[in-house]
């Protein structure tokens, strides 16, 4: 066992973990943050993103004793007093239907509106490529994530 | 009492999902999310191989290894190896082998179970896999089907003697119509279509946990399955656990297009394990497990054709289909290609109508439900050959449709295969969608393109498709020999404080039936959307139900739901009657609210209603407390939605690639609830439905292995791979049922398969392509277009 | 899946790097992003006894100006190479090939020395540290050593880099005026990886190419120069009429496979569109 100390939506946990223990695991089951969710094995569908540092990261293809030091925020940590207006646009546009994939898919969204602001749909297309959805036909996602992209331009 | 919201008419509105506060948070409740304490997690040692004998498997290795409680072959399993059921006998002398939950002494596909270990944690029980000790026997693979039902095939059963698993025929004009009709053609256009295998890849992976709950030996089951009811019952009946006993519930559920409509090996072995340990049982599989052991889609080899007037009119169409079952039957894998039986003549007039089915099994995955299931395969070729009959005519693609389909004044027109279409209007949707499409400027633009030699070429595609929803009338179940009904229940509870629990038996993962079913009971009994809670996914808590699958839910147990509240509102009257000190007749119900004709300051709101109910201090004589009602709805019939599908695409002649330029739709699903998710659903089903035709194939070598079997190979589309779509409507409502609806669950995914072939087809005509394989990947268009060069030369 | 278990060790500098690399023997792997290696854990397609992770090591990070040539630190991430500004001003064609990797959070975390070190030869960078005549410092228990692109890849999924060694850096040198370049990739869906790979550099003068580099990915078991177009290219106009014929030679030398994503005809005929795609884009033709 490998003693980790990693910040996790705010909160420090500080926590013995096997090396091969996978960031998304000790995530849902050490720290209980089950929002945070496993569609594959081979690092394709995005699901289980959230954000390493502050840059999205795939949690399912990160060791935890890799993240030890670091700084996660997860979909359970994005919301404040109100929801982040990626969360918000989501809703609005029906970017969402089963949900599995929308955590990972909103932490997607908000680190490329992050390091592009003002993104054209080609971009908003690329910028999610690392996550997959099998519900909306990413349609709904674009408009999501361009309506975010609107609204952080006017408010925030 | 809480101060009331006004009610709002709801129906039609698109309003924002309530679901969607948890699933953006974070703050679901999925299966694998349930950590029970003592609970022990199962993993599965699975077949590496397509076909083999098991000559040796051994588990006591597994033993060894840290927090290993038990370990289990076929032997040690015992009585408790269950075998999956098949509940669609399609023929009386049907096939059906036995399919034990873990394989008894031979293996028949890639990712059968072979055995298993329980341990403290999954890590420890994935550890312990490398502990059993299995050894094979190599036996002959067959995985082409057209090889499986010739002499001398390898068999996938040798026990049974033949691969095939039942021949199916429908001649509804008799035998001898088709050849009939087909004689006084001037055209017969004939073609083999490969509807390929695909693989459902929903986002959550299945998972599974059974647990034994309080003193009374109940055994509770969270499953990430479509049918918590159907589950119930068969596993009931697989397992020998009391019906009363088991508790199934579908927790939040990401996502199932036919894929958890099953009941699966998995569910087996963990009830039999939990009720056997006094144990809770945890299992969730990885994507690779998900890949080789969910069932797959499609599948079919279909010889196709059609046969018509020198002007174009159809007289006749004749279907034989190969179908692949798979290594084994699941709940209803033989019935699959009869579900697009009904759908070859689609929106078309014909004088004749012949069908054939064989059923294959081969050493593969087996085939069930996935989005569509049959509808996409009969609207595929349907739509494919019509465009190749227009070509060999001469006329524009449209042009032949038109002459073809059933008027919108000859409604409700019996078709070719027998069903009775009740209404429809194909040429109001397809004016829209011309429109929408710009349809005559790409015409010219392709004309142009064409001409200049342009190494990307402009290809138009039509898919003008029907399907049938709603499945189905009970009777009609019967008749074809599926051994479940096709109604539909849903509970209305107007509890004391005005507030409503509307308990339904549809079970939804990914649909918003929390907030389309509000909105159905809101108007219905004139109280807020926001007050009403769906009740759903539980067999205590919502007892009755056939679950959610081949978009039923709304047709079908949208009637429930309608008929349920109308009964809460007959009730609610007399109350209101005998309150108001006035005849029933006299109330008028509008907007929650009873007031007395003639004298509308005597009024009562039904959710005052419901506290006289409750209190029941002054109720008619003879009536009982509590203002609640049931309704169970057995559907009249089958709803047809339609629509008209355009794709441009564009096909670079120098690398294959297809680029999709434009996709309008304008579909027809009758009254829409909540227009939001209704876009929503079709967006979804045309993702899908294009992927089968550019991207997706489940590919086996000849020896049974799958070699898709990660996402890194089985190509599910990202967002760039995929356009922004139009889409849009007409409204022609269903008259089979009260609300007018249709359904919508699978349109995008049965229409616009064809409506991409078609375009890739048509960017290529003036090479002489007249046919490309799917998926449409772009070696596969270079293949097509060089062997059509060279065929010209 | 759940990975085998496995000792994981973090040093701090190269040098303890490669004495727990020793002392782990050889089933012990270095580890930078793990964008690669956690894969193969999960599908236990790998299971090293140790994992000796090298991402906080200063001295493998970084991005340097040589002037006449820069240096990436093999610890660097995706992120970090493609938002480089040095990088996007002197190594324009790394850059550009680095956001055609993965996806965003695979580029976040995976590293530039990773992806080279990994030897896939569907990769993409293996052609473009190819074609730009990159050195590899590998350090090992005897020292350091400088080893050419050339050398650097020797199979699929085999470097240079020995069991006990480390690459420390990757030395590019730039090209100077009058060179355009362009990585053109091919896959069959977004995400997916490259079927082939064309990563040009060319030098054009008074309307005339002078001089080419072409590194192909996945064309054969090691990223490959496509040498007899780059001596075909030498001297033609800068047209695309007249760069497609040249490039026609392209599938020379190369030793394609058939897989699922191609066979080795289509992958040679993607060789030739796509190298007078690529050539025509950087020579701006």
């Amino acid at each position: 066992m490998t003693k980790v100390s990693i910040t996790v939506d705010g909160v420090l946990h500080e926590s013995e973990v096997e090396p091969r223990t996978l960031l998304v695991h000790y995530l849902r089951e050490q720290v209980g943050k089950v929002g945070t969710v496993v569609g594959c094995d081979t690092s394709s569908c995005g699901a289980c993103t959230i954000l390493l540092d502050g840059r999205s990261a795939k949690s399912c293809s990160v060791l935890a004793v890799q993240a030890d030091g670091s700084s996660v925020t997860t979909i359970e940590g994005l919301a404040g007093d109100e929801w982040h207006p990626v969360q918000a646009a989501f809703k609005e546009c029906h970017g969402l239907q089963c949900g599995y994939c929308t955590p990972g898919m909103v932490m997607s969204a908000v680190d490329l509106l992050s390091e592009n602001p003002n993104p054209s749909e080609a971009e908003i297309r690329e910028g999610l490529e690392g996550n997959l959805c099998r519900c909306t036909g990413y349609h709904n996602i674009v408009k999501s994530v361009a309506l975010a992209a609107e609204t952080m331009k006017g408010g925030k | 009492m809480t101060e009331l919201a006004e009610h709002v008419a709801a129906v039609g509105r698109p309003l924002k999902r309530k679901e969607d506060a948890r699933l953006l948070t974070g703050k679901t409740q999925w299966t694998d999310n349930i950590q029970l304490a003592g609970a022990l997690h199962m993993a599965i040692l699975r077949s590496p191989m397509g076909h083999a004998k098991i000559t040796k498997l051994d588990v006591s290795g597994a033993l060894k290894y840290p927090g290993v409680e038990a370990a289990y072959g076929a032997d040690e399993l015992g009585d408790l190896n269950g075998s999956v059921p098949c509940v669609w006998p399609v023929t009386d002398d049907m096939v059906a082998p036995d399919f034990p939950a873990l394989a008894k002494g031979e293996v028949r596909h890639m990712g059968d179970c072979v055995a298993l270990v329980l341990a403290g944690t999954a890590a420890q029980a994935a550890d312990a896999l490398e502990g059993i000790v299995v050894e094979y026997s190599a036996l002959p693979a067959v995985i082409d089907m057209e090889e499986a039902i010739k002499d001398g095939s390898p068999l996938v059963h040798s026990d049974k003697g033949t691969n095939k698993c039942y021949t199916y025929k429908l001649q509804p004009q008799g035998d001898g119509a088709y050849e009939a009709a087909k004689a006084k053609a001037d055209v017969v256009v004939k073609r083999r279509f490969v509807n390929q295998r695909l693989i459902p890849a929903f986002m959550e992976p299945r998972a599974v946990v059974a647990s034994p709950m309080g003193t009374s030996g109940e055994l509770t089951i969270w499953s990430a399955t479509q049918v918590p009811h159907v589950l119930r019952v068969l596993l009931a009946l697989v397992t020998g656990v009391s019906e009363n006993k088991l508790r199934v519930v579908a927790p939040d559920v990401g996502g199932g297009f036919g894929g958890k409509l099953q009941c699966y090996r998995e569910e087996i072995l963990c009830v039999a394990l939990a009720n056997k340990l006094g144990r809770p049982i945890k299992w969730n599989e990885t994507r690779s497990e998900d890949m080789m052991a969910t069932h797959h889609g499609r599948d079919q080899l279909q010889d196709i054709e059609i046969a018509a007037t020198k002007d174009g009119k159809l007289l006749g169409l004749k279907v034989d289909l190969i179908a692949n079952m798979g290594a084994y039957l699941q709940i209803i894998t033989p019935g699959i290609p009869l579900l697009g039986m009904f759908m070859y003549p689609a929106i078309y007039k014909m004088d004749a109508y012949d069908f054939s089915c064989i059923g294959v099994f081969t050493n593969t995955t087996p085939t069930d439900a996935y989005r569509g299931a049959g509808r996409p395969e009969a609207t595929y070729a349907i739509e494919r050959i019509m465009d190749e009959l227009a070509h060999e005519l001469g006329m524009e693609p449209m042009e032949l449709r038109k002459k073809n389909w059933i008027k919108h004044e000859e409604f409700p027109y019996t078709t070719a295969a027998g069903l009775t279409y009740d209404s429809g209007n194909y040429e109001a949707a397809t004016d829209k969608a011309m429109a929408l499409f710009k349809y005559d400027e790409l015409r010219a633009e392709q004309v142009k393109r064409r001409a200049s030699g342009d190494k990307v070429q402009l290809g138009i595609g039509i898919s003008t498709f029907t399907e049938m929803c709603g499945l189905a009338p009970s009777r009609t179940l019967g008749a074809l020999k599926y051994v479940a009904g096709g109604w539909e229940h849903c509970t209305i509870r107007v509890l004391p404080t005005g507030k409503v629990e509307l308990v339904t038996g549809t079970s939804p993962h990914g649909q918003g039936h929390e907030t389309a079913w509000s909105q159905i009971a809101s108007d219905t009994l004139g109280i807020p959307v926001d007050d009403i809670e769906v009740i759903h996914g539980d067999t205590r808590t919502s007892p009755y139900g056939m679950d959610t699958y081949g978009s039923r839910s709304l047709a079908v147990g949208g009637q429930a739901i309608l008929r349920a509240g109308e009964k809460v509102v007959e009730k609610a009257r007399l109350i209101a009657a005998h309150q108001l000190e006035c005849s029933a007749n006299d109330l008028e119900f509008d907007n929650g609210v009873f007031r007395v004709k003639g004298d509308p300051s005597k009024e009562k709101a039904i959710q005052a209603v419901a506290f006289e109910a409750f209190s029941a201090h002054d109720l008619p004589d003879g009536l009982e407390p509590t203002l609640q009602a049931e309704s169970t709805v057995d559907p009249q019939d089958f709803s047809y939605p339609h629509g008209t599908h355009l794709c441009a695409m564009e096909v670079d002649t120098e690398t294959g690639k297809s680029t999709i330029r434009s996709y309008v739709c304008v579909d027809d699903i009758g009254i829409q609830i909540n227009p939001l998710i209704v876009e929503g659903q079709v967006h979804g089903g045309l993702a899908q439905g294009i992927a089968q035709a550019l991207y997706e194939g489940a590919v086996y070598d000849s020896d049974g292995q799958l070699l898709t079997a990660s996402f890194a190979d089985y190509l599910v589309p990202s967002a760039p791979d995929l356009p922004s779509f139009v889409t849009d409507h007409t409204i022609t409502p269903s008259t089979t049922n009260p609300l007018g609806t249709k359904g919508v669950g699978e349109a995008g995914a049965i229409a616009s398969t064809p409506a991409v072939i078609n375009a890739i087809v048509d960017a290529l005509r003036p090479y002489g392509v007249n046919d490309v394989p799917m998926p449409a990947l772009p070696m596969t268009v270079w293949r097509t277009l060089n062997a059509a060069r060279q065929g010209g030369k | 899946m759940i990975p085998s278990k496995f000792d994981y060790v973090r040093p701090n500098s190269v040098d303890e790097a490669v004495a727990a690399l020793k002392a782990g023997g050889e089933d012990s792997k270095v580890i930078t992003g793990g964008q690669s290696m956690l894969p193969l854990l999960r599908l236990r397609l790998a299971a090293p006894s140790v994992l000796v992770d090298c991402a906080r090591i200063d001295e493998m990070k970084g991005i340097k100006d040589n002037g006449d040539s820069v240096t990436i630190g093999a610890a660097s991430t995706h992120w970090d190479v493609l938002n480089n500004e040095i990088v996007k001003t002197h190594v324009k064609l790394l850059a550009d090939a680095t956001a055609t990797v993965a996806d965003p959070q695979v580029r976040h975390r995976g590293t530039f020395g990773g992806a080279l070190a990994h030897g896939d030869p569907a990769g993409d960078l293996p052609a473009v540290v190819v074609a730009l005549d990159a050195t590899f410092e590998i350090a090992g228990a005897k020292g350091r050593r400088q080893v050419t692109a050339k050398d650097f890849f020797v199979d699929y999924f085999t470097t240079a880099v020995g069991p006990d060694e480390i690459l420390v850096s990757v030395t590019i040198p730039k090209l100077g005026k009058g060179w355009g370049t362009c990585y053109e990739k091919f896959n069959r869906s977004a995400n997916g990886w490259a079927i082939v790979g064309v990563a040009a550099a060319v030098k054009v003068e008074g309307g005339k190419i002078t001089e080419a580099r072409i590194g192909l990915t996945n064309c054969a078991s090691v990223p490959v120069r496509a040498s007899s177009v780059e001596s075909a290219l030498k001297g033609v106009s800068a047209s695309a009429t007249e760069i497609e014929s040249a490039s026609q030679s392209a599938a020379d030398g190369t030793r394609a496979t058939s897989d699922l994503g191609a066979d080795k005809e289509y992958r040679e005929h993607l060789m030739r569109v796509l190298t007078a795609r690529a050539v025509s884009c950087a020579a701006g033709a």
